[in-house]
């Protein structure tokens, strides 16, 4: 008798979990049938009535039904959350080929970013940086650099003037003399900065340019370690498969001087229309410290010696990016800006 | 320079092609900047000979020539008058190119076969002063003047146009190359080959000429020597085919024997050469004295020139019959009817010469070269050579005897010659034989014994003056390539940034992290550039410093704020249909030192860096306030304040605050004012910042030391205030911190309400605090106390109440 009520309830259970598809409707069946006012929990209670006899064989029917019963919901609960979670999984895509949330980043300056690449690869070599002013005395940008008043090198250099002893440097060597006049060696700085020329604006020419000075002062400096150190700077900026030449040159300040090329980018060296058939390209000014220079600045050029080298950065720029107008850099039009 | 190559070939056998010889002189230092054959542009023009000439049948004024071309006959039609049979003519053959790039075809003439064409000097690029016997309206009828044209060959060869000229670009320091023979002895140096140089005839010193002409150097320091020489009897007359072609092709146009012979002197030697009719030289002296104030006089460019005084003059005891080293006198000049002639062979003090040239504006052949400081020892042999080239082209009779007012003689120079010094100095194992003889190949002398070698510097080579001089001679011809390139040992540097410019980098880090692109501009600007942002007349701003010799008014002063070069940038931005940009600059502003209240344009100005943010299209002053507060506190700059401010002109005056760190302004931050956008044409709201970079770097904390979690809750209350409309809400802030004391923890504005509700002309502004204490939970009594401190000290500072 109970065991047939027992295996009713069982089956109706089975059935009614089987037949929940909501977490609420199998909390209806747990309560309906396991709750304390439930058809097994009643059933239960009504053990109390059977014989000695009956009992432990009727308690262990119920408790297999009550277990079987409990399984069940369990496996569905679990299904069921199952489901659910991929229901709103589903419900949650989104198209990720929408665009990401804007967020602008400023860029750096073209002549910025490679600055900082310089200043990277010279630090790598120990060299500090110096700073001086763009507004300079005759005496810093032309006299200590033995180049007197009316000597036919300041026609290479058309000069603004402020009054006659002072002038917008022209270059930026002068901070040569500065920090010898101010630091013995051993000295290893670069000094970047603006200087000016009174060139009319074009593609090629801006009164308002870059340069970066180097200056090497110590004990037993070659020109072989002036020709180790700069082809060391090239291979960095260009790539390690860079060549270079040494030309020689004619600087006031320098002696010996030379001019330092890279072979053309374009065609390495053959000769192209890009670097004028010559297959080279100038890229900066160098040479040994001139003894006069290291004398004046109260250095001994029986002990010490050096070399020194001014490179342009427009022009470094402009091949690196292959610019072709050198207004672009002071127009800072946005679509220019942010290419690089 | 120009180097026509047969002129080299007088002085150097050189068989090099042009490129070899080209790379190997830019290599020693004599840079080749390129070489030019005008033979090049002239194709397939051979010399032809006229057989015969008939009538056009149709054609009046054409002419059928029948030409012999060295191989075969040809037919070409032509409409010169000039010819006749017999006569040696260009023919341009079917295909033949001519300067310019021109092309003949052949072609029928009135129904006539015309197998190419007879063509004019003019035609190959050439003028009448080259080819002075031609007619300059016909066909080149050829005259050999030396060279044999012949029949079928191009026609370049025999008219001296097949010759590469070489352009040099020579350094300041070696005037002595601005000559056919500087070149040919660095040649000779470069490529290891003898040199042989032009040896012209001594001359006595004693002789006719101290009869006829007196020389009188003034002004001794301008003018170390003067030489002079006399020809009579003078015959002007073209010069002969070679002298003509070597001018030619050195880019001299010829004019006559004379004026030719001393420029072919400048060419060759390098030293400038003068010719004067002797009949217009007074009281027959010369004198070499300085331009007295106000004296003018006539240039052979036609020019009546005001002299500037000092100015360094050749004159006669009555007048200036030339400018020294610049120009000739047009009352001396050589002319068809001259008889008498002085040649003046003379050296001047550069820097005189090159002031005297700049402020006639007056730049020439002659002025280029003296500019550098020419060698005096050079002025004799040039002179020695123009009288032997008179007598050579038969151009007059040379006097006997010559002036050379010398007064100083130049000391030649001696070195002693330190090979261990040199290896030493250049880093490369050259031989001491090695250096003697690169040194000796360019004319240097050497004597004494090894190891004790005196070098004795050619008189050319003022710019030789001590060892590092020699180790250049000695390096460059060695070959600057083969010096092997080392890292540079010695002791030890500490390379890298130093704290301000590390903290630069920070600074454009943060400005691009906060959105803000990198501007550059330039540091000029002009007076219009003060008007435009609406600075007043008197502002210390429009006192800066002037450029003397500025481009254009626009660019003529240094600039005293980078608004201007800023508002230009987005202007610019702005024109070209970008809706919104933001921008940063990290550049200098130029103040003048003040003395006495004056700018003092003695000494250097005070280039200060500044950092300039702008942003327009998309945001608005908070936008620019939020950007500046984050790159602050990632920079570590704390306690700077935004003080509301109406003074700067070039702002909205209620849109606008002044930058304060404790008491003292670091910037400006605000929106543009309306008439300033007008004047840039910009059409949206612009908000810029200013701010004085060296401030910032100040107020940065570098010291900064961690400070522990807290391990005690905060205490959290809102706060609503009514205040007046116009009270900051910084000074509530300041009010409220100072007040509640060291608990608080966080105070943040959360909203401010106008309207209906609070009143007319109040607000309400509402607050959320944090409270927390570093030694204990905090109790709410004790916030409730410290935001009740708050509230009273409110009401008593700002007038402000609790809203209820």
């Amino acid at each position: 008798m109970m065991k047939e009520q027992l295996n009713q309830i069982l089956s109706a259970a089975l059935g009614e979990v089987r037949a929940a598809s909501n977490q609420q409707a199998l909390e209806a069946v747990r309560v309906r049938f396991l709750g304390k006012k439930g058809e097994l929990t009643a059933i239960l209670r009504g053990m109390g009535k059977l014989s000695a006899e009956e009992r432990p064989a009727a308690g262990q029917l119920a408790n297999q039904v009550r277990a079987q019963i409990e399984q069940a919901l369990e496996q569905t609960q679990a299904s069921l959350a199952e489901a659910a979670i991929a229901r709103k999984l589903a419900s949650e895509t989104i198209d990720v080929t929408m665009p990401g949330q804007k967020i602008s980043l400023g860029k750096r300056h073209p002549l910025q970013t490679v600055l900082h690449q310089l200043y990277d690869i010279f630090i790598g070599m120990g060299f500090s940086i110096a700073e001086g002013p763009e507004i300079e005395y005759d005496y810093y940008n032309f006299e200590a650099l033995n180049i007197p008043k009316n000597h036919p090198a300041r026609d290479t250099q058309d000069t603004f003037y402020v009054n006659d002893n002072i002038v917008l440097r022209t270059q930026t060597s002068g901070m040569q003399v500065r920090v010898m006049e101010q630091q013995k060696p051993p000295i290893r700085i670069i000094a970047p900065g603006r200087v000016y020329r009174s060139d009319a604006v074009d593609a090629t020419h801006s009164p308002v340019f870059h340069q970066i000075e180097g200056l090497v002062v110590d004990k037993g400096v070659t020109m072989g370690d002036l020709k180790g150190s700069l082809e060391v700077f090239a291979k960095r900026l260009y790539g390690e498969e860079t060549s270079v030449r040494f030309r020689p040159h004619h600087f006031p300040f320098t002696e010996p001087s030379a001019e330092m090329d890279v072979a053309c980018f374009k065609c390495h060296g053959k000769g192209c229309p890009l670097c004028k058939g010559e297959g080279y390209i100038e890229i900066l000014g160098c040479g040994m410290v001139h003894p006069k220079v290291l004398r004046g600045c109260g250095i001994d050029p029986e002990i010490y010696s050096g070399f020194a080298f001014g490179v342009g950065l427009e022009r470094i720029v402009m091949q690196r990016y292959k610019i072709d107008d050198m207004r672009l850099f002071y127009e800072n039009d946005l679509r220019f800006l942010a290419q690089f | 320079m120009n180097l026509p190559y047969l002129w080299l070939n007088d002085y150097v056998t050189i068989e090099k092609d042009p490129k070899t010889y080209a790379a190997r002189m830019t290599m020693t230092g004599s840079k080749v900047e390129g070489w030019q054959n005008a033979a090049d542009e002239i194709q397939n023009v051979v010399w032809g000979k006229i057989l015969s000439i008939e009538k056009h049948p149709d054609a009046d004024k054409l002419v059928i020539c029948q030409v012999d071309v060295g191989d075969k006959t040809t037919q070409i039609v032509t409409g010169a008058t000039n010819l006749s049979v017999g006569d040696i003519v260009p023919a341009c053959l079917h295909g033949a190119r001519l300067p310019g790039g021109v092309v003949i075809k052949k072609a029928k003439m009135r129904g006539v076969e015309s197998n190419g064409m007879l063509c004019s000097f003019a035609e190959l690029g050439l003028t009448l002063h080259d080819l002075p016997y031609a007619d300059p309206n016909g066909i080149l009828v050829y005259q050999n003047e030396g060279e044999e044209a012949i029949l079928g060959k191009p026609v370049t060869k025999a008219l001296g146009l097949d010759d590469p000229v070489f352009e040099f670009e020579i350094t300041p320091n070696r005037p002595d190359c601005l000559s056919v023979i500087g070149l040919a002895r660095e040649t000779a140096a470069s490529f290891e080959l003898p040199l042989k140089l032009p040896q012209p005839p001594q001359r006595l010193a004693e002789g006719e000429i101290h009869n006829l002409l007196k020389v009188e150097i003034a002004d001794p320091d301008l003018c170390p020597r003067y030489c002079a020489a006399m020809a009579r009897n003078i015959k002007i007359a073209p010069s002969p085919k070679w002298m003509r072609d070597r001018l030619r092709a050195a880019g001299v146009r010829p004019i006559n024997n004379i004026v030719d012979i001393t420029n072919f002197v400048m060419l060759e030697y390098g030293q400038p050469m003068h010719a004067f009719d002797y009949r217009c030289i007074d009281d027959n002296a010369i004198v070499v004295r300085r331009a007295k104030a106000g004296e003018t006089t006539a240039t052979l460019d036609g020019q009546q020139r005001q002299l500037p005084e000092g100015a360094l003059l050749i004159t006669d005891p009555q007048k200036p019959i030339g400018v020294a080293g610049v120009m000739g006198g047009l009352n001396s000049e050589i002319t068809e009817n001259t008889q008498m002639i002085v040649f003046e062979s003379a050296t001047f003090d550069g820097p005189s010469i090159r002031a005297t040239s700049r402020r006639l504006g007056l730049r020439t052949e002659a002025s280029g070269r003296y500019e550098k400081g020419l060698d005096c020892e050079n002025a004799m042999p040039a002179l020695m050579r123009a009288c032997q080239l008179v007598e050579q082209l038969g151009a007059g009779e040379v006097v006997t005897g010559v002036i050379d007012a010398y007064p100083v003689k130049k000391t030649p120079r001696s070195l002693p010659l330190e090979p261990e010094k040199i290896r030493r100095f250049l880093g490369a194992d050259i031989a001491e034989e090695e250096m003697i003889r690169t040194l000796k190949s360019l004319q240097f002398g050497i004597e004494g014994q090894p190891g004790h070698f005196i070098v004795s510097i050619p008189s050319w080579r003022d710019d030789v003056e001590g060892m590092a001089d020699l180790a250049e001679e000695a390096a460059r011809i060695y070959g600057y390539d083969k010096i092997e390139p080392t890292l540079f040992g010695g002791s030890v540097t500490q390379g890298g940034l130093n704290p301000y410019q590390r903290f630069e980098l920070a600074l454009s880090e943060a400005c691009m992290a906060a959105g803000y692109n990198e501007a550059m501009s330039l540091s000029f600007q002009g007076v219009k550039d003060f008007d435009k942002i609406l600075l007043p007349e008197d502002a210390p701003q429009r006192k800066a410093v002037q450029i003397s010799n500025p481009l254009g008014e626009d660019q003529s002063l240094m600039r005293t704020t980078s608004l201007p070069a800023m508002l230009e940038i987005c202007a610019r931005n702005y024109n070209r249909r970008l809706p919104a940009g933001r921008f940063f600059e990290l550049s200098k502003i130029y103040l003048p030192q003040q003395k006495d209240g004056q700018p003092d344009l003695t000494v250097l100005a005070d280039e200060r860096p500044i950092l300039t943010m702008a942003l327009y299209g998309n945001g608005d002053f908070f936008t620019l306030k939020g950007g500046l507060e984050a790159i602050f506190a990632s920079l570590s700059i704390p306690s700077v304040e935004f003080l509301p401010c109406s003074e700067n002109p070039s702002y909205h005056p209620g849109r606008s605050a002044v930058l304060m760190a404790g008491e003292k302004k670091i910037g400006f931050v605000g929106q543009i004012h309306p008439a300033v956008l007008r004047n840039y044409g910009i059409g949206a709201e612009l908000y810029v910042c200013e701010a004085d970079i060296l401030s910032l770097y100040q107020l940065a904390d570098t010291k900064k030391e961690y400070k522990a979690l807290p391990k005690f809750p905060a205490v959290v209350r809102d706060l609503a205030v009514l205040c007046d409309q116009s009270l900051p809400v910084l000074y509530l802030e300041k009010t409220i911190r100072a007040a509640a004391g060291k608990t608080l923890e966080r105070l943040e504005l959360f909203d401010v309400y106008q309207g209906a509700q609070v009143g007319e002309g109040k607000k309400s502004v509402a607050f959320s605090l944090a409270f927390r204490s570093y030694d204990h939970t905090l109790t709410d009594q004790e916030a409730d106390a410290a935001l009740q401190k708050a509230l009273i000290r409110l009401k008593e500072e700002r007038g402000a109440e609790i809203r209820s």
